[in-house]
C-alpha cells in the first residue's frame, strides 16, 4: 500500500496527539433529529403537495355544501317561477323586471333544473349529501369492522374461525347486488316504521333510501374492515415486542395505548380514509339508478341521472355533478393515498 | 495473466438519496489472488456488501461509482457495459446472499433455477444440464437430488435453500465466489454445515472466496487475509495472524474484544464497542470511529488518518500508529 | 388439492344459498309478499302462482319450495312478461351482457397489465407519472360519469359512434370502454405495485447475478410473480363488471340482463329480481372458486390445506 500523501503535507504538532474529551467526541457526531409517530407522520402528509392540496379540496367543499347553503338565497326545494332551465347566470323575466327596477337578485350561477329550482343550491346540497352519506357509513363501518375483527382476534380458536368463516361468505356475496336489493325491499317497511310507530318519524324526513343505504353498509360493506383489523391485533397479539413489553411487566391497558394504538391506528385511519370514496361511491351510484335518496333531496348521482334526459340541451346540468363527484372520489383517495404514505409506510403498495 | 485475480484500487462510490450523498465507499482497495480466502469484516452499513456488489456490477440504484479500479481476472469492470458484465456473472464471479429464504424465486422449481444459469452460460441443452443440476446438488450434499430438482423453494429448509444457492453459484466453476453472510440468516448448527462445505468445495474447484460477515469468528476459521471496514474504509488489512494476534486499530481491537471466549475467566465481561456507527450522510471529518474511539485524540477529530504499514500485508488507517511513527522520528531528530 | 377444491365447493354452496334465503325474505318484507302485491295480475296468474307456491302455505313451507325449485334452475314465471319464466329470460338476456363484460375484462387485463409494468420499470419518469396520474383519476370516476361524458362527446357532439343498443361492432366501443375503464386503472395501480414490491425482492438480485439479461429477468422472474395479485383481483371485477353493466347498459339502452334487471327493480318484477339477483350471485361466487383454484395453481407458495 502506499502511503496516504496526506500524512507528508500534514504539519503534525505534539499537541495534536492529546487525548480528546467526550465533548469534542461527541460534536463529532450529527445525529438526525429523532420524532415521535404523529410528528413525524405529520411532517411527511405535510410535505405531500398532492395530499394536502386534495385535503384543502375537501376543506372547500364541506364549506361549500354544509355552511354556504345556510346563508344562501335560494332552497333546494323552492321552485322558482317562470325560472325553468335557466342557462348559468341568467335571469328568468320576472327576475330580470325586479333587476331594471333597481333590486338586487341573486344569479343562478349554475342556472336553474326544469323544474325552477336553482341548481347551485341543489348541488351543494347534493355533495353534502354524498359527503353526509360516505362519512357515516364510513363510520358505520369503522365501528363494527373494528369490533368484529378486534373480538374475533381477541378471542381466536373456534370463535375466531366460525366469525371469519362468516366473513369469507359475506366476502363473496357481490355486495352491489344485494345493495339493490336491500335498498328495493326496505323501503317499504321503513316507510311504515316511519309513519306507524312513534318516535321514528325521523325515518321518513331523512328518508327510507338513505337509511337503507346505511343499513346495507352495516350489514355487508364491514367485512373488509374486519378482516384488516383482525390481521392487525392477531399480528400484534403475536409480536415480539409486545412479548417483550408484557415479560417486562407492562400492564394491558399500556400495551393497548402505546404498542396497539400506535400500530394500529395508522392503518385504521389509511383504510378508514378509503373506504369514505368508496361509500360516496357506492351511494352515487344507487342514486343514480333511482335507489337513492328520495325526492326533493338531491345528491349527486340523482342530480346526474336527472340531467341524462336533457344532455344535448343542457349538458352543464349533467357535467356539473358528475365532475364534482370524481373530484370528490379523486380528492379522498389522494388524501388516503397521502396519509398512508405518511402513517403507515408498510401498507404502502 | 494479471498477478492478482481480484484488484481493486482506491474505489469510491456514492448513493445519491433524496436526503443527500451517501458516502457508502471512500477509498477502498482490496486485492486477492487465486484460490484465496478473503473476510471482509464489518458492522451493518460499513461497506462491506457494496464493495462485493460493486465488483459485480450489482450496485443498486442509486448508487454510482465515482473513482477507482476495480480489475477482476483481466476485466476491467469499471469500463465494462452491462451486456459484458453478465457475461460474467453467474460464470466467472457468483454470489451467496445472505437470506436463502428469499433469495430463491418462490415461482420456479429448484431445478428450473439452476438449469437456467447453466443453460445460460454453456451450450449444455436440457437433459445435460439436468444432469449437471443433479451432480451440483450432490456436490453441495444434498441427498435425492432428483426429488429436490422438482421442488419449489418453499419446500426446503432453510439450510437446503442455501446449499441450492452455492449450487446455483458454483454451476459454472467461477473464479471468484462471494459469498454475503453465507450464514447470518441460519441455525448455528447449520452455520457450521454451510462454512465446512464452502471450505471443501474451495479445496476441491480451487475458487478464491471473498467472504462477508460480521462475525469475527468465521473469518478466523477460514479467511487467509481480512480487511476491517467501517464507515465506508477499510481501516485494517492483514493476514488473520495480524488481525488476531497484532490488531493496530482501536475499532479491531473493539471487536476483538467483543467475542465471547471459552479460556477467559469466569467473571471477565465482554466488552462492546460503545456508540452508535456514523451517520454516512454526514461523515465527520476526521476519522470516523473517532466519537466511539477510547483512545481519540485531538487530531483523530479533525484529520482523516493516513496509512501505516507494518510490513508487507498488513496496514492500518490510525492516528494512534501515527503517533508511534512521529515519536519515533522526534526521538531520532 | 382435491381436499381444498372440496372445501372451497362447499362454502360457495353455503354462500349461494344463504344469497337465497336473504333474497327470499327481504322479498317478503315488500307488503303482501313478492306474489300478491301486483294488483295487475290476472286471476288465471294469481291461481297459477297460489298453485305453484302454495301461497296458503306457511311462509317456511314456500321458502323450502322456493329454494329447491331454484336449485333445480327454476325461478318461476316473470310477473310482468306474460308468458315467460325468469330462467328463460335470463338465458335469452345473460349472453348479451357476458359478451359486453367479457370484453372489458379483457380489455382492462391486456391494458392494464402492460402499463402497470412499464410504470413500475419507468419509476419516477414521465411515463410513470402519467400512467399514475390516469389510474389514479380513473378509479375515483364513477361508471355513470364515463357513461355520460363518453355518450356527450362520441355520441352526441361528435356523433362518431352510435349511442343506442348493440347491433354492430362499433355499437360496442362506448359501452366497453365505460365498463373496462375502472378495471383497467385498478389493474395498472395493482401491477405497478405488485411490480416494484417484486422488482425489490432478494431473488431479482439473484437472477441479475446470475448473468441473465434484462428481458429474461423481467418475463421469467418478474412477471410471473407480480402478476399474482392480478389473479386475485379477477374475481371482484368480474363482479364489479356485472353491477357495472346496470348502469351502462341502462344509459346505452342494452339488451342485457344488467339493464333487464334494473328495469324488473323499477317495474317490481319480483320473481325476475329474485332469479336475477341468485343467477348474478351464484355466477359471480362460482368465478371466485375458479379463480381461487387457479390462483392455488399458478402460486406454488401456497399450501393446499
Amino acid at each position: 500500500m502506499k502511503e496516504n500523501p496526506l500524512s507528508f503535507q500534514l504539519k503534525l504538532k505534539p499537541e495534536d496527539f492529546l487525548p480528546a474529551t467526550e465533548e469534542e467526541k461527541q460534536s463529532q457526531v450529527i445525529m438526525r433529529e429523532s420524532v415521535g409517530f404523529w410528528k413525524d407522520g405529520l411532517r411527511r402528509l405535510r410535505k405531500n403537495k398532492v395530499a394536502m392540496v386534495s385535503l384543502v379540496v375537501i376543506i372547500l367543499v364541506m364549506i361549500f355544501s354544509f355552511i354556504v347553503p345556510s346563508f344562501y338565497p335560494y332552497t333546494y326545494k323552492e321552485q322558482i317561477k317562470g325560472a325553468n332551465n335557466l342557462a348559468p347566470m341568467e335571469y328568468s323575466q320576472e327576475e330580470q323586471a325586479r333587476i331594471d327596477a333597481g333590486e338586487s337578485v341573486f344569479p343562478h350561477i349554475f342556472g336553474t333544473d326544469k323544474m325552477g329550482r336553482d341548481y347551485a343550491i341543489r348541488v351543494m346540497m347534493g355533495s353534502r349529501i354524498s359527503l353526509l352519506v360516505g362519512l357515516i357509513a364510513t363510520a358505520i363501518i369503522l365501528v363494527i369492522g373494528s369490533a368484529y375483527g378486534s373480538i374475533a382476534a381477541f378471542f381466536g380458536g373456534t370463535v375466531d374461525l366460525v366469525m371469519m368463516r362468516i366473513v369469507d361468505i359475506i366476502y363473496t356475496i357481490p355486495d352491489i347486488l344485494l345493495i339493490v336489493l336491500l335498498s328495493f325491499t326496505l323501503k317499504a317497511p321503513l316507510t311504515s316504521l316511519g309513519e306507524n310507530v312513534p318516535g321514528f318519524h325521523w325515518v321518513n324526513v331523512v328518508g327510507e333510501n338513505l337509511i337503507s343505504i346505511f343499513i346495507v353498509f352495516a350489514l355487508l360493506y364491514w367485512v373488509g374492515m374486519a378482516r384488516m383489523v383482525r390481521s392487525q391485533v392477531l399480528m400484534l397479539k403475536e409480536s415480539e415486542y409486545v412479548t417483550a413489553a408484557r415479560a417486562l411487566g407492562v400492564g394491558n391497558g399500556r400495551i393497548i395505548k402505546k404498542h396497539l394504538l400506535t400500530n394500529c391506528i395508522g392503518t385504521l385511519i389509511v383504510t378508514t380514509t378509503l373506504q369514505i370514496p368508496s361509500s360516496i361511491f357506492t351511494e352515487s351510484f344507487l342514486s343514480f339508478l333511482g335507489l337513492g335518496v328520495a325526492v326533493p333531496l338531491p345528491s349527486l348521482g340523482s342530480l346526474a341521472s336527472d340531467a341524462i334526459n336533457g344532455m344535448q340541451t343542457y349538458p352543464y346540468l349533467l357535467f356539473i355533478p358528475a365532475l364534482l363527484i370524481s373530484l370528490i372520489i379523486l380528492s379522498f383517495n389522494l388524501l388516503g393515498d397521502g396519509l398512508r404514505d405518511a402513517f403507515d409506510p408498510k401498507l404502502k403498495n | 495473466m494479471a498477478e492478482y485475480l481480484v484488484d481493486i484500487k482506491n474505489e469510491r462510490l456514492s448513493f445519491f438519496t433524496p436526503a443527500g450523498e451517501v458516502k457508502a465507499l471512500n477509498d477502498v482497495s482490496i486485492r486477492l489472488k487465486e484460490g484465496e480466502v478473503l473476510g471482509i469484516v464489518g458492522e451493518s452499513g460499513s461497506g462491506k456488501s457494496v464493495t462485493a456488489y460493486s465488483l459485480m456490477g450489482l450496485t443498486a440504484h442509486p448508487g454510482k461509482l465515482l473513482g477507482g479500479e476495480l480489475q477482476f481476472n483481466g476485466h476491467e469492470i469499471e469500463h465494462m457495459t452491462e451486456k459484458e458484465m453478465r457475461k460474467i456473472r453467474g460464470n466467472e464471479i457468483s454470489i451467496i446472499f445472505q437470506d436463502p429464504m428469499t433469495s430463491l424465486n418462490p415461482v420456479y422449481t429448484i431445478g428450473n433455477q439452476i438449469t437456467e444459469v447453466i443453460k445460460l452460460h454453456t451450450d449444455k441443452d436440457s437433459a445435460q444440464a439436468k444432469a449437471r443440476a443433479k451432480e451440483l446438488l450432490e456436490l453441495v450434499g444434498i441427498n435425492e437430488p432428483d426429488k429436490r430438482l422438482k421442488q419449489y423453494p418453499h419446500e426446503l429448509s432453510g439450510g437446503m435453500r442455501q446449499r441450492v444457492m452455492i449450487a446455483i453459484a458454483l454451476a459454472c466453476e467461477p473464479k471468484l465466489l462471494i459469498a454475503d453472510e453465507p450464514t447470518t440468516a441460519l441455525d448455528v448448527t447449520i452455520q457450521a454445515q454451510i462454512l465446512e462445505l464452502m471450505m471443501e468445495l474451495k479445496d476441491k474447484l480451487g475458487m478464491a472466496i471473498i467472504m462477508i460477515t460480521h462475525d469475527l469468528g468465521v473469518v478466523a476459521s477460514m479467511c487467509e487475509r481480512i480487511a476491517v471496514m467501517y464507515a465506508g474504509r477499510i481501516v485494517e488489512y492483514g493476514t488473520a495472524d495480524d488481525i488476531f494476534y497484532n490488531p493496530k486499530h482501536q475499532y479491531t481491537k473493539g471487536l476483538i474484544r467483543s467475542i465471547p471466549r471459552l479460556d477467559t475467566k469466569e467473571h471477565e465481561r465482554l466488552i462492546p464497542i460503545e456508540g452508535t456507527p456514523v451517520d454516512l450522510l454526514n461523515p465527520p471529518a476526521g476519522c470516523p470511529f473517532a466519537p466511539r474511539c477510547d483512545a481519540a485524540m485531538k487530531i483523530c477529530l479533525r484529520e482523516m488518518p493516513p496509512v501505516t504499514n507494518f510490513g508487507d500485508v498488513h496496514y492500518t488507517k490510525c492516528w494512534l500508529s501515527q503517533k508511534e511513527e512521529f515519536e519515533k522520528g522526534a526521538s531520532h531528530e | 388439492m382435491a381436499k381444498y377444491i372440496v372445501k372451497r365447493i362447499l362454502l360457495a354452496i353455503v354462500t349461494i344459498w344463504a344469497v337465497a334465503t336473504l333474497t327470499f325474505f327481504l322479498m317478503n318484507l315488500v307488503p303482501g309478499g313478492p306474489f300478491l302485491s301486483e294488483k295487475a295480475i290476472s286471476p288465471q296468474a294469481q291461481a297459477a302462482l297460489e298453485a305453484k307456491y302454495g301461497l296458503d302455505k306457511p311462509m317456511f313451507q314456500r321458502y323450502l319450495n322456493y329454494v329447491t325449485s331454484a336449485a333445480h334452475g327454476d325461478f318461476g314465471d316473470s310477473l310482468k312478461q306474460r308468458g315467460r319464466t325468469v330462467m328463460s329470460i335470463i338465458t335469452m338476456k345473460f349472453p348479451v351482457s357476458a359478451r359486453v363484460g367479457g370484453l372489458s375484462v379483457l380489455v382492462a387485463l391486456t391494458l392494464g397489465i402492460p402499463l402497470g409494468c412499464i410504470a413500475a420499470l419507468k419509476r419516477g419518469k414521465a411515463a410513470d407519472s402519467v400512467i399514475s396520474v390516469v389510474a389514479t383519476c380513473g378509479i375515483a370516476v364513477p361508471s355513470f360519469v364515463i357513461c355520460t361524458v363518453l355518450m356527450y362527446f362520441f355520441g352526441v357532439k361528435l356523433g362518431i359512434l352510435p349511442t343506442m343498443g348493440l347491433e354492430s361492432a362499433k355499437h360496442y366501443i362506448m359501452p366497453v370502454i365505460a365498463l373496462s375503464f375502472y378495471p383497467t386503472a385498478y389493474i395498472m395501480r395493482l401491477m405497478r405495485s405488485s411490480m416494484l414490491d417484486v422488482l425489490g425482492q432478494d431473488y431479482m438480485r439473484t437472477a441479475r447475478a446470475k448473468g441473465l439479461a434484462g428481458g429474461k429477468i423481467l418475463f421469467k422472474h418478474a412477471l410471473r410473480n407480480a402478476i399474482l395479485p392480478v389473479v386475485t383481483y379477477v374475481g371482484p371485477m368480474l363482479a364489479y363488471t356485472i353491477t357495472g353493466s346496470f348502469v351502462v347498459e341502462k344509459i346505452f339502452v342494452i339488451p342485457g340482463l344488467g339493464g333487464e334487471f334494473i328495469k324488473a327493480i323499477n317495474g317490481r318484477d319480483y320473481t325476475l329480481i329474485m332469479g336475477t339477483t341468485i343467477f348474478l350471485a351464484t355466477l359471480v361466487i362460482v368465478m371466485n372458486v375458479v379463480v381461487d383454484i387457479v390462483y392455488k395453481i399458478v402460486d406454488p407458495r401456497i399450501q393446499l390445506k
